[in-house]
C-alpha cells in the first residue's frame, strides 16, 4: 500500500518530508544537537535514495501530481507538480547536495546546529517544490519561501558582516520578485489561470510592447537570482558571509532557479519577446563571463573569489540559453549541474579549510600543499573540473554553450562565443594563480599564518564527502548523455517555436 | 585489434592511478616497475598496432568507438584512428617515453616524491596518446589539454619552492592562451563542417569547390595554429618553455623536448588538407616558424644554465618544424619531429646525467673537463650534437635539410633566417660541449666527486644515440639521390580524403644549398668550440667588447618584462579597478546603497516628526487647521 502511495504521491513525498523533518528538528531541544544533527542527516539522505531510486526505476516517465487548490481572486490555483526532462537532474541535485552538505558541515557550526539543519531542510522543501512547481502562483510561493531559511542561516550564522549581507540577499531578491508578482498576477487577470500553458496563449495576443515588459517583469526576478550581471552584488557578500552549508546550497541548487524560471516560464510563455531580448541577455552573459572572472582574480578572500567565480560560470549558463540552439541549451542544463557540483564541492572544501585556519585570506597561506596531500588532491581536482579541464563535466557544458552561440542565429553569435571563450582562460588565471598562492610554494610562516593551524589532512567522513563529488565530476565528463538524454526533447521542443528551421532541428533529435 | 588497441592509451592511465593511489605504500622498486612496465608494454601493443595499421587497406586502422558528447547536431565520438601519423608518433611516444621512464628511475631514486613522479609521468603518457590517436577533434584536445596538465605538474614538481609552481602556472596559462585558439577553430569547424570527427571532416574539405568557404578555413586554421604556438612554443607564446626547465630533468626531456611540444607540429599534420587550403595561414606558418628559430637560436648564444641553452634550442628547432609546415613541407616537418624527439631528448638526458654528476650544478661556467669522468655521457651527447647541427650522415642533417630547401623555395629570404639560426645552433651547441667536456675543471669540489650514472640512466643514452645517428636514413632526400621514404610513408595521412595530392617540390639548387649551409654550420661550430675548448676567458672578454648586445641576448630580448607590464599588470589592474569601482561603488554604492541610504534619510526625517509627544502633534493639529481655514476663507 505504500508503495502504491508513493507511486502516486511521490513528489509531494520529496517535497514535504524534509520539512516535517525540519519541525521536528526544531522541537528538540539544544542539548540533544547531536541526535537532531544524525536524525536531519539520514532523513536527507532517505530522501535522496528514495528520489533516486524512484526516478531510476521509471525512466523518462514523467510523475505529476495536479489538484485543485484554491482561488485567488476568482483565479484557480492549481497544486500542479511535475516531474520532467527540465528538473530531472536539477531535483536530484537537490536531494543529493542536501545530505552532502550536511555531512560536510557537521561540525562547522559550534551553537544551535540543530536549529541550522532544521532551516536547511526546510531550505530543501522550497527549492523542491520550485523546481516541481508548474503552477506559477505556487512557484511563486516556493520561490519566496526559500528566502526565509536562507535569510536566517545567513543572519545567524553568518560572518561579520551578516546582517549587512542578509538584509542585502533579503531586499535584493524581494525587489526583483516584487515586480514579477505584478506582472503575474496581471498576466493571470487576463488569461483567468496561473497555468504556463494558457498564459502563454494569452500573451501570445498581446501587443509587443506588453510582452516585452511582462518579460522584462519576469526577467528580471530570474536574473537577480542568476545573477546576471549588474545585478550580481548580492551573491558575493551572501557568499562570503553564509555559513559554509548556506554557500553550498547557494551555488549549488539557488541559484539555478533563475536560468531554470528563464528555461521553464519567461521562454515558453513569451516566445516573441525571447527572441527580442535574447540578444541584450547574450550581452549581459558575456559580460558577466569576463568581468566576474577578472574580478575573482583580484579577490584575496578565497571564498570571495569562489563567490565571483560562481557570476562568471552562471554567465555561461546565461549565454546558452540566450543562444537559444539546442546545443547551447543542452549545454546551459548540463552547466547548471556542473555548477552544482563543483562550485558546491569548492564551497565545502574552503569550508574545510576555514575550520582549520580560522581564515580564508590568500596571502595566510602558502605550501598548504606540504600540509594536506589529501585535500590539495580533493581541491585540485574540483579546481580543474571548475575551469573545464577536458574529461571533467566543465568542459563538457562550456563545449556545447560555446559551440550553440556560434552556431545561434544571434547577429554577433561568433563574436560572442569567441569572447566567452575568454572565460576558459581566465578561469585558468584566478583559478590556478590562487592555488598557486595558498598550495604550493614554501610553507606559510607569517604572523597570521593559516598554514601553520593546519595540523590535520582530511578524515574519513570529509573523504566521504568529497568522493560522490569526484566520481560525479568524471562521469559528466566521460559520459554526459547520462545527465542531459532527458532534457534533449523537451529541449527541442521547447525551442522549437523559435526556430527558422523548425522541423528540421526535431528530425535530428528524433532520429 | 579492435579490443586491443585501447590498451595502448589505458595502460599508462591504470600504472598512473595505481601509482596514485598506492605508490607510498608498494615501496619504490614497484613504483619503478609498474612505472615502466605499463609504458613498455604500450609501446609493444603501439608496435603490434603499427605494423597491423600497415598491412591494411588503406593503412589505416579505427577501434571501437563511443559516443563521448551528443546533443542536437553536434556528435563527438571517442574512439582511437592507427594510420602511419598516428601510428609512428604513438611508437614515438610510447618508445622514447619507456627509455626515459627508466632513466627516470634512476634520476629520480632519492626523491621523497618518486611515486607522485612516476604517476604524473604515465599520466602524461595516457593523455599523449589521446592526443595522437584520438579520432575527434575534441578527444585530441583531449589530450591537448591533459599533456598541459600534467606539464604543469610535473614542471611544478618540487612544489615546496617557489620558481617551480611559478614556472608551472606560467606554463599552464600561457598555454591556454593557444587552447582558445584551438577552441575556436573548433567551433568554427563545426559551424562550417557540422563534424569534428577528424576523417569526416578532412572528407568534406576534401568535396569542397574552391570558391566556399575558405575565408573560413583562413579563419579555423590561424586559431587552431594559434594552439599550436601555444604548445609548440612559437612566437609569442614561446615564453614558458624556457621557464619549464624548473622541472626534473627527464621531464623536460620527455615532454620539453620530445613529444609534448611537437604536438602543435602534429596537429597541423593531422589537418593538413584543411592547412593545405588555407594559404594565408601557412604564409603566417612559415614566417613565425622561421623567426622563431633564428630568435631563439640568438638567446641559447649566450645562455650558462645548460638546460636553458637545450631549451632555446628546441625552441629554435621546433621553430624549423613550424617552417617546414608553413612551405607546405608537412611530411618534412613531421621527418623532423621524428629525428629531434632521438637527439634532443638525448641531450637533455646527458645533461641531467652531467647535472647529477655535477651536484645538482647547472651553470656551464662551473663545469669542464667531464670527458673522462663520464665516458658515457660525453660519447652519446657528442653524436647527438653531430646530429642537431646537421652533420653530413646523422639525423639531424637529412631532416634539417629537407627543412632549408623547402624553406628556399618558398622564399629565398627563409632560406637565409634557416641556415643564419642553423650557424646559431652549431655554435652554442660546441659552447655547450666545449663547456662541460674539454678545458679544464672549473669547480674542482663536484669535478672530484663526478662519477657515471648508472646503467637505469645510460642505457637510454645509448639506444638513443644509436637513433639519432641512424634514423636520418628513413627519409634520404630526393635531392640527395634517396627516396624520401618517410613522406610516401606518411601519404595516406597527410592527404587523406583529398582527391588531389600536392606534393612533390622541385627547383632550385639544392645540392649547392645544401653545401652552402652544411659548410657555414660546421664553421661555426668549430668557431664555438675553439672559442670556449680552454675556459670562458674568451667568452668574458668578447661580452666585455659588445656589453649591451651581450645583456640583450643574456635577458633573452625583455620579452618577458614586457608582457609584465604590458599585458599582465594592466589585466590585474583591471580585476581590481573593476571590483572596487564597478561592484563597491557603482553598482553597490550608487545602484543599490544609495537608494537605501536615502530610503533610511527619508525615513529619518519622517521621524523626526514621530516625537511621540502629544504637545507637537497638537501643535500640528493646530498648524493644519489654521492652513485649511486660510485656504477655505483667503
Amino acid at each position: 500500500m505504500i508503495t502504491a502511495w508513493m507511486n502516486t504521491h511521490l513528489l509531494s513525498f520529496l517535497v514535504f518530508a524534509p520539512l516535517v523533518l525540519g519541525l521536528i528538528l526544531l522541537c528538540l531541544p539544544e542539548r540533544l544537537a547531536p541526535m537532531a544533527k544524525l536524525l536531519g542527516f539520514l532523513g536527507a539522505l532517505a530522501v535522496f535514495v528514495i528520489s533516486l531510486v524512484h526516478f531510476l526505476r521509471l525512466g523518462g516517465y514523467s510523475y505529476v501530481e495536479n489538484l485543485p487548490w484554491m482561488t485567488l481572486v476568482n483565479i484557480p490555483v492549481d497544486y500542479h507538480l511535475t516531474l520532467d526532462g527540465l528538473n530531472f537532474w536539477l531535483v536530484l541535485l537537490t536531494t543529493f547536495l542536501t545530505p552532502l552538505t550536511l555531512l560536510g558541515t557537521w561540525n562547522s557550526l559550534k551553537e544551535r546546529a540543530g536549529l541550522a539543519f532544521a532551516l536547511f531542510l526546510m531550505l530543501e522543501t522550497g527549492m523542491l517544490g520550485a523546481l516541481l512547481a508548474q503552477d506559477l502562483f505556487l512557484f511563486y510561493l516556493f520561490w519566496e519561501a526559500m528566502l526565509l531559511p536562507m535569510y536566517f542561516l545567513i543572519a545567524l550564522w553568518g560572518g561579520e558582516e551578516r546582517r549587512y549581507a542578509s538584509l542585502k540577499f533579503m531586499l535584493y531578491t524581494l525587489a526583483g520578485s516584487l515586480l514579477w508578482l505584478v506582472a503575474l498576477l496581471y498576466l493571470a487577470g487576463k488569461a483567468g489561470s496561473f497555468a504556463p500553458a494558457l498564459m502563454a496563449q494569452t500573451a501570445q495576443a498581446f501587443p509587443a510592447r506588453v510582452q516585452g515588459l511582462l518579460f522584462l517583469a519576469f526577467a528580471l526576478a530570474f536574473a537577480i537570482k542568476v545573477p546576471l550581471f549588474p545585478l550580481h552584488t548580492w551573491l558575493p557578500d551572501a557568499h562570503t558571509e553564509a555559513p559554509t552549508m548556506g554557500s553550498v546550497i547557494l551555488a549549488g541548487v539557488l541559484l539555478k532557479l533563475g536560468t531554470y524560471g528563464f528555461l521553464r516560464f519567461a521562454l515558453p510563455i513569451f516566445p516573441k519577446a525571447t527572441l527580442h531580448y535574447a540578444q541584450p541577455l547574450a550581452i549581459l552573459a558575456v559580460i558577466a563571463i569576463i568581468y566576474g572572472a577578472l574580478v575573482a582574480m583580484a579577490q584575496k578572500d578565497i571564498k570571495k573569489l569562489v563567490a565571483y567565480s560562481s557570476v562568471s560560470h552562471m554567465g555561461f549558463v546565461m549565454l546558452g540559453l540566450a543562444s537559444l540552439t539546442v546545443i547551447g541549451t543542452q549545454g546551459a542544463m548540463l552547466q547548471m549541474l556542473n555548477h552544482g557540483i563543483s562550485t558546491g564541492a569548492l564551497f565545502l572544501l574552503v569550508g574545510m579549510l576555514y575550520d582549520r585556519a580560522h581564515t580564508r585570506m590568500i596571502a595566510d597561506f602558502g605550501g598548504i600543499a606540504s600540509r594536506m596531500p589529501i585535500f590539495t588532491f580533493f581541491f585540485l581536482v574540483v579546481t580543474l573540473s571548475s575551469i573545464g579541464l577536458p574529461l571533467t563535466n566543465g568542459f563538457v557544458g562550456e563545449f556545447w554553450i560555446l559551440n550553440g552561440t556560434f552556431t545561434s542565429s544571434l547577429p554577433w553569435g561568433r563574436v560572442f562565443a569567441s569572447v566567452a571563450s575568454l572565460g576558459v582562460l581566465l578561469g585558468a588565471v584566478y583559478m590556478l594563480w590562487m592555488v598557486k598562492r595558498a598550495f604550493w610554494g614554501p610553507e606559510n610562516t607569517g604572523e597570521h599564518s593559516g598554514t601553520g593551524h593546519l595540523s590535520q589532512d582530511l578524515n574519513s567522513r570529509e573523504i566521504a564527502v568529497m568522493v560522490p563529488i569526484v566520481v560525479l565530476i568524471f562521469w559528466m565528463g566521460l559520459h554526459p548523455q547520462t545527465f542531459t538524454a532527458i532534457s534533449e526533447r523537451p529541449v527541442a521542443e521547447l525551442l522549437a517555436p523559435l526556430q527558422p528551421s523548425a522541423p528540421t532541428q526535431l528530425a535530428e533529435v528524433a532520429r | 585489434m579492435h579490443t586491443t588497441a585501447w590498451l595502448i592509451p589505458l595502460l599508462p592511465l591504470f600504472g598512473a592511478a595505481l601509482i596514485g593511489l598506492l605508490g607510498r605504500k608498494i615501496g619504490k622498486t614497484a613504483v619503478a616497475v609498474i612505472g615502466v612496465g605499463v609504458v613498455a608494454l604500450a609501446f609493444c601493443f603501439a608496435l603490434r598496432a603499427f605494423f597491423l595499421a600497415g598491412s591494411a587497406p588503406d593503412h589505416r586502422l579505427e577501434s571501437l568507438s563511443f559516443t563521448w558528447m551528443s546533443t542536437g547536431n553536434l556528435s563527438v565520438p571517442m574512439g582511437l584512428v592507427f594510420d602511419p601519423l598516428s601510428s609512428l608518433m604513438a611508437l614515438v611516444v610510447t618508445g622514447i617515453g619507456a627509455l626515459i621512464h627508466l632513466y627516470s628511475v634512476g634520476y629520480m631514486w632519492e626523491e621523497e616524491g618518486f611515486a607522485r613522479y612516476f604517476a604524473y609521468l604515465n599520466l602524461f603518457i595516457f593523455f599523449m596518446l589521446c592526443l595522437v590517436l584520438g579520432n575527434s577533434l575534441p578527444l585530441l584536445f583531449v589530450g591537448w589539454e591533459g599533456v598541459g596538465l600534467c606539464s604543469y605538474l610535473l614542471i611544478g614538481y618540487y612544489f615546496e619552492t617557489d620558481y617551480a609552481p611559478a614556472a608551472g602556472l606560467k606554463a599552464f596559462l600561457t598555454n591556454r592562451v593557444g587552447d582558445l585558439g584551438v577552441i575556436i577553430g573548433m567551433m568554427a569547424l563545426f559551424a562550417h563542417f557540422n563534424t569534428l570527427t577528424i576523417a569526416e571532416l578532412l572528407t568534406k574539405v576534401g568535396h569542397l569547390s574552391p570558391e566556399v568557404g575558405f575565408g573560413v578555413l583562413s579563419f579555423a586554421t590561424l586559431m587552431l595554429f594559434v594552439g599550436a604556438c601555444g604548445k609548440s612554443a612559437q612566437i609569442p607564446l614561446y615564453i614558458w618553455l624556457p621557464d619549464a626547465m624548473a622541472g626534473p630533468t627527464p621531464v623536460s626531456a620527455l615532454i620539453h623536448a620530445a613529444t609534448m611540444v611537437t604536438a602543435g607540429i602534429f596537429m597541423v599534420c593531422r589537418l593538413a588538407p584543411l592547412f593545405q587550403l588555407a594559404p594565408i595561414t601557412l604564409n603566417v606558418i612559415a614566417w613565425v616558424g622561421g623567426l622563431t628559430a633564428l630568435f631563439a637560436a640568438t638567446i641559447g648564444l649566450v645562455q650558462r644554465d645548460i638546460k636553458k641553452v637545450l631549451a632555446y634550442s628546441t625552441v629554435s628547432q621546433l621553430g624549423y618544424m613550424v617552417m617546414a609546415l608553413g612551405a607546405g613541407g608537412f611530411a618534412a616537418g613531421f621527418f623532423h619531429v621524428f629525428t629531434h624527439a632521438w637527439f634532443k631528448a638525448l641531450l637533455f638526458l646527458g645533461a641531467g646525467s652531467v647535472i647529477m654528476a655535477m651536484h645538482h650544478e647547472q651553470d656551464l661556467f662551473k663545469m669542464g673537463g667531464l670527458r673522462s669522468k663520464l665516458p658515457i655521457t660525453f660519447w652519446t651527447m657528442l653524436l647527438a650534437t653531430l646530429a642537431i647541427m646537421g652533420f653530413p650522415g646523422f639525423s639531424g642533417f637529412f631532416s634539417k635539410d629537407e627543412i632549408l630547401y623547402l624553406a628556399y623555395l618558398k622564399h629565398p629570404a627563409l632560406w637565409v633566417i634557416g641556415v643564419a639560426g642553423a650557424c646559431c645552433t652549431s655554435f652554442y651547441m660546441w659552447r655547450l660541449m666545449a663547456l662541460t667536456f674539454w678545458g679544464e675543471p672549473r669547480d674542482h669540489h663536484a669535478y672530484e666527486h663526478a662519477h657515471e650514472s648508472p646503467w637505469t640512466m645510460t642505457l637510454p643514452l645509448v639506444v638513443l644515440a644509436a637513433g639519432s645517428v641512424v634514423v636520418g636514413y628513413l627519409g634520404i632526400p630526393e635531392a640527395f639521390g634517396g627516396h624520401f621514404s618517410i613522406g610516401r610513408f606518411l601519404e595516406p595521412s597527410l592527404a587523406y580524403g583529398q582527391l588531389h595530392v600536392h606534393e612533390g617540390h622541385h627547383g632550385g639548387p639544392a645540392i649547392l644549398l645544401a653545401c652552402v649551409s652544411t659548410i657555414l654550420g660546421l664553421g661555426f661550430g668549430l668557431f664555438g668550440f675553439l672559442s670556449y675548448r680552454s675556459g670562458t676567458a674568451l667568452a668574458e672578454s668578447r661580452a666585455a667588447r659588445f656589453p649591451l648586445l651581450h645583456r640583450i641576448l643574456l635577458n633573452k630580448y625583455y620579452v618577458d618584462e614586457g608582457i609584465e607590464r604590458v599585458i599582465l599588470s594592466p589585466v590585474r589592474g583591471l580585476g581590481r579597478l573593476l571590483w572596487q569601482v564597478g561592484d563597491v561603488i557603482i553598482v553597490d554604492g550608487i545602484g543599490v546603497n544609495l537608494p537605501a541610504a536615502l530610503a533610511r534619510l527619508a525615513g529619518d526625517l519622517l521621524a523626526l516628526f514621530q516625537t511621540g509627544r502629544v504637545r507637537n502633534y497638537t501643535l500640528g493639529m493646530v498648524l493644519g487647521a489654521l492652513a485649511i481655514l486660510w485656504i477655505f476663507f483667503k
